[in-house]
């Protein structure tokens, strides 16, 4: 267990895993991870290539290249350089070529905001990249051994999440587990099609209407069957690490009536509020939502069976509408006749506190809207 | 004894036949030219257009070689990607990589991630197809787009005489990158083509070669005359063929007699209306300036 900087731990966390091209560009509050980076291969403590970028666009399609050439690859980002990594994004989950991004959250222009929320990464959501969050660095760092996993078995990309600053900035206490230990899990990269002069073949072909739809059909298939590999793979990674990671994670009373969802650093808060109300004898659940992509529909309905009142956080909004998570939380639920109230919470770094949680447990019974702005 | 063909079979070339080119495309002329000089041992990044259209409607593909086409503007990064993997592994001098973009991906929407890659001086040889114009989506004007050609957004008409503005000249901002290597050819001059593909990839480091290849239905030309319009454009001096190593001019392609840029523009629809007009001799007269230019600057003739 070492005490470091949740960028540092990515960072040794990436470097043990054993990616051969690292590319990325620096943007707040991603920027020590890649600083962590370049100074561990400056001094000869890392095997990668690390090559320099001139954009985001850039850093990811050189990654791309180097992952259609067969090679674990890595790169960051946060904010306007996901944005301006869509059309690569989007172009990567097509080509079916697996790759691990992480991304520190943070607001997205304009007004220009570094500080924290979620609406760079959500609005990446139908990209075809899975999207996980991470509650603490312990397990933002597992989510990142486990998403090399699932991306090189499924040959999907994975885009690992965390709070920019409230998670990357932050010390606390981390297993930063060794390449041996990694390994155990997580053996060396085998591609399924690579770039090669001895065996040439064609990657990113165009497609008319005679094929386009089966092939984009696939990839949705396979996001949606992706559950039960990651799953599988959760177990393992217990086995070896010993810590349980879950698409979901359920905390609280069983039988609460009142249940808050959210994803991210913020289900820390939340846990806080529930242990103080349970003192009082009061009943609350704290559903935390750690696989945006692929959305485990099955186990959030299970999980809010004795739910009647559900309040969904986002650090995020889809403007006009709602958050988004409270969307794809009343899409599973739909029938049913559960009352979900969306609270936008926390943009550009505002923060969440418990007295604000307070209030939503205790006014959500009356709460007529549908969606609530909350910045206070 | 039956003669030796010098003609290779159509599936020995590393572009195979059935491609949906145009007949007369100076695009496929080019890449065929470039593909088999460049030889097996070649990964090609391509960008989106014509190059890539034609020739990879899935489930074919018309390539013999490791070919990816991600988007339009990214064919120098994914490159760079490549490249760092390849010196990894130690085989920077063994397999050629090769990015592949046409003008309005290099000249226009790519430049930045070109300017990227070559300052990173990644073992690249980044070629630009040039055919003056977004050619596939139906002959739109790029930053490669000469002065006064029509173009369906610089349409000839009563108050224009087409594009206003002049060609960018990449020649220049490739040099301004100190890359060992820059040329431009044509396909009008296969050979010339083939030997500097030959040469530059003997070189380590980033290249640059520009090949003007036109496009038949864009510069409304005849199939049989993409040769003939190749060779007017370098012998009127409107498109000079250079080659520079590290920075010097090493070798032109000279002009034995200058070609009036007139004949050069007489046979494509996109300078007709020059000829319909009294003002188009004044804009003719402005585009033979621009080719005389070349011939004094290069030393041509």
């Amino acid at each position: 267990m070492k005490i470091l900087e949740g960028s540092r731990a990515i960072a040794e966390t990436i470097n043990n895993i054993g990616p051969e091209v690292v590319s990325a560009y620096p943007i707040t509050p991603q920027t020590h991870i890649v600083e962590d980076l370049a100074k561990l291969k400056a001094d000869g403590l890392a095997d990668y290539e690390y090559v320099r970028a001139e954009s985001e666009f850039a850093a990811i399609s050189i990654v791309e290249g180097a992952a259609a050439m067969g090679v674990r690859t890595y790169t960051a980002t946060s904010s306007q350089g996901l944005l301006l990594m869509t059309e690569v994004l989007f172009n990567v989950a097509g080509m079916r070529l697996p790759m691990v991004l992480t991304c520190a959250n943070r607001a997205v222009s304009a007004p220009i905001n570094i500080w924290n929320d979620q609406q760079d990464a959500v609005t990446m959501r139908d990209s075809g990249w899975l999207m996980w969050f991470g509650e603490d660095n312990q397990e933002v760092c597992d989510l990142h051994i486990l998403a090399y996993k699932v991306a090189e078995k499924l040959a999907l990309p994975v885009m690992v999440n965390l709070d920019g600053f409230v998670l990357t900035h932050v010390v606390e206490p981390v297993e930063i587990e060794s390449p041996a230990k990694i390994k155990k899990f997580l053996p060396r990269y085998k591609p399924q099609a690579v770039l090669d002069v001895k065996k040439p073949l064609t990657f990113g072909a165009f497609a008319t209407p005679a094929h386009y739809f089966e092939i984009r059909q696939e990839l949705h298939d396979d996001i949606v069957s992706s559950q039960k590999v990651i799953k599988s793979e959760m177990k393992k990674f217990k086995e070896i690490f010993g810590r349980q990671l879950g698409l979901i994670e359920y905390y609280g009373d069983k039988n609460a009536e009142i249940v808050i969802v959210a994803m991210g650093s913020v289900i820390g808060t939340i846990k806080d509020v529930a242990d103080k109300l349970k003192k009082f004898g009061k009943k609350i659940g704290v559903l935390k939502v750690v696989s945006l992509r692929p959305f485990p529909d099955e186990e959030i309905i299970k999980a809010l069976i004795k739910a009647k009142n559900i309040a969904v956080i986002d650090k995020s909004v889809s403007l006009g509408t709602e958050g988004i998570l409270a969307t794809e939380i009343r899409r599973a639920l739909y029938g049913d006749k559960k009352k979900v109230v969306s609270y936008v919470m926390g943009l550009g770094g505002r923060d969440i506190t418990e007295k604000m949680i307070e209030g939503i447990y205790s006014g959500i019974k009356k709460e007529n809207k549908k969606v609530v702005l909350a910045g206070k | 004894m039956p003669q030796k063909s010098k003609y290779k079979a159509p599936l020995a070339h590393l572009v195979n036949p059935g491609h949906s080119a145009c007949a007369g495309c100076g695009m496929i002329i080019a890449s065929r030219l470039v593909l088999d000089a460049a030889g097996k041992n070649t990964i090609v990044t391509n960008a989106t257009g014509c190059s890539e259209v034609t020739t990879t409607q899935y489930p074919m593909t018309a390539f013999k070689i490791p070919w990816i086409h991600s988007l339009f503007e990214n064919p120098a990064s994914l490159a760079s990607g490549i490249s760092a993997v390849l010196r990894k592994r130690g085989q920077e001098d063994k397999i050629n990589v090769i990015a592949i973009g046409g003008d309005g991906a290099t000249f226009d929407i790519g430049l930045g991630n070109i300017s990227g890659m070559w300052e990173r001086g990644d073992n690249v040889l980044y070629v630009c197809y040039d055919n003056e114009a977004y050619q596939n989506t139906g002959y739109q004007s790029s930053g490669a787009t000469p002065l006064n050609a029509h173009t369906t957004t610089t349409p000839a008409g009563t108050k224009s005489f087409g594009s206003q503005l002049p060609k960018k000249n990449m020649i220049e901002i490739a040099l301004a990158h100190n890359l060992p290597y820059v040329a431009t050819a044509t396909v009008g001059y296969p050979l010339d083509v083939i030997d500097k593909v030959k040469k530059t990839l003997a070189i380590k480091g980033p290249k640059y070669l520009q090949i003007y290849c036109p496009c038949v239905p864009g510069w409304g030309i005849e199939p049989k005359d993409t040769v003939k319009v190749s060779k007017l454009a370098v012998n009127s001096g409107f498109y000079p063929i250079v080659e520079f190593i590290n920075g010097q001019l090493a070798r032109k392609m000279t002009i034995s007699k200058q070609e009036p840029v007139e004949n050069f523009l007489k046979i494509q629809k996109r300078f007709k209306h020059l000829f319909a007009s009294p003002g188009g001799q004044k804009e003719i007269a402005r585009l033979q300036v621009i080719a005389d230019y070349n011939i004094k600057k290069f030393g041509l003739i």
